[in-house]
């Protein structure tokens, strides 16, 4: 926008985002984030192509405390835009847009979303 | 590319402090935005103490006292003072609503107090709202009908066709959530944004008016609706309690049902 010679408000810098607005934001960083972590899973995959040297560096790397932060980190981030995603499809049929709907299905989403993480978590330490 | 942080100009510096009178016992600090633009100086924030036992219940009447009482130069749009001119619509205490609406009660600690947020500011809580009359504008918020209205009695409506405006035709373009809207301030030069989006539905939904085709043709852009992203702050901060966020719904699926 241009001002001219007048000053912006402030806008970021001073707005206290509702839960949904929070939401909103973490839905698009988690989608930044899962994009990054592509080129961390691609690596894996490319490592198993590549030979059995390379597969277990890669593989050696992955289970590492660093590599599990990521992976799991990368999860969280999947499940938490799987389920968010499903509310936007909901939202885009006109349905739960009321403002308590939004307090809710964000609620829902959230638990959901950790709910899946840790199962995926549990099946994977067995 | 938006731009998350504010200009070299804008940035708000700390301002002066008004002590409250002595003997005052129930006090609560405002903090308010003021921006002088006959001085060149960037924004400031200024510290305005205040006896509520000696003030009104809103943070109008908190706004009028400083006005009428401390400093005079204290500059604000304000009207009807109940919440049907719109004019007092402002960021208080993190959120956008009508200043005359808000119960000073209703604020923790601290009350912040700035103009309309990501809007060119004309002098401390005024901000140049020409940019969103402009888009009203655009969307031709008036009714549009070839067929002649019959003679001697007005274009009637069943019930349901009237109850479908419900919840539009009450908005009093405050434009609270225009400006509480992310894709308005990252995009607002392109994005129709919220306030003016319920009033392009408000039409669309109107039995009576006969432009619907030519009305979604109009919206039909990557810009103009597509920059909602159902972020919902319209609907979150809506002083009249109205719902924006489901209009854009509204015409996003008209859009996508006539393809």
């Amino acid at each position: 926008m241009t001002t001219g010679n007048r000053p912006l408000s402030p806008h970021l810098q001073v707005y206290k985002l509702p839960l949904a607005g929070k939401m909103s934001i973490t839905h698009r960083m988690t989608g930044i984030i899962m994009s990054l972590g592509l080129v961390f899973f691609t690596y894996w995959i490319v490592a198993a192509a590549y030979g059995p040297e390379a597969f277990a560096t890669a593989q050696a790397l992955m289970t590492s405390w660093f590599g599990m932060i990521i992976v799991f980190g990368w999860t969280a981030c999947l499940f938490y835009h799987l389920v968010n995603g499903i509310r936007h499809l909901r939202w885009d049929t006109v349905r739960g847009l009321e403002k308590e709907d939004l307090v809710a299905s964000g609620r829902v989403t959230i638990g959901l979303a950790v709910i899946l993480t840790v199962t995926f978590w549990i099946f994977a330490a067995l | 590319m938006a731009e998350f942080s504010l200009p070299a100009n804008s940035v708000v510096k700390e301002g002066k402090t008004f002590k409250a009178p002595a003997g005052a016992k129930n006090v609560k600090k405002f903090k308010i935005y003021r921006y002088d633009p006959d001085s060149g100086e960037n924004p400031r924030l200024d510290t305005f103490e205040i006896d509520l036992d000696d003030c009104g219940p809103m943070i109008l009447d908190a706004l009028i006292k400083i006005k009428n009482e401390i400093d005079t130069t204290l500059t604000f749009r304000r009207s009807c003072r109940e919440g049907i001119c719109g004019s007092c619509a402002m960021n208080i205490d993190g959120t956008n609503t009508l200043a005359c609406l808000k119960p000073i009660a209703d604020v923790k600690g601290d009350c912040a107090i700035y103009p309309l947020p990501h809007m060119p500011v004309i002098k401390d809580l005024v901000p140049d709202l020409n940019m969103p009359y402009a888009q009203l504008r655009s969307v031709e918020p008036w009714m549009q009908a070839d067929t002649p209205a019959p003679a001697n009695q007005e274009r009637l409506q069943s019930i349901e066709e009237r109850e479908k405006l419900d919840g539009l035709w009450e908005c009093i373009l405050c434009f609270s959530c225009q400006t509480s809207c992310p894709s308005y301030w990252w995009n607002g030069d392109r994005y129709l944004g919220p306030a003016v989006l319920l009033q392009a539905y408000r039409w669309i939904a109107d039995s009576r008016d006969e432009a619907t085709g030519k009305r979604l043709d109009d919206l039909n852009d990557p810009f103009k609706v597509y920059r909602c992203h159902t972020i919902m702050n319209c609907t979150n901060t809506c002083p009249k309690g109205l719902n924006p966020g489901k209009a854009i719904a509204e015409i996003k699926k008209l859009q996508f049902e006539r393809q």
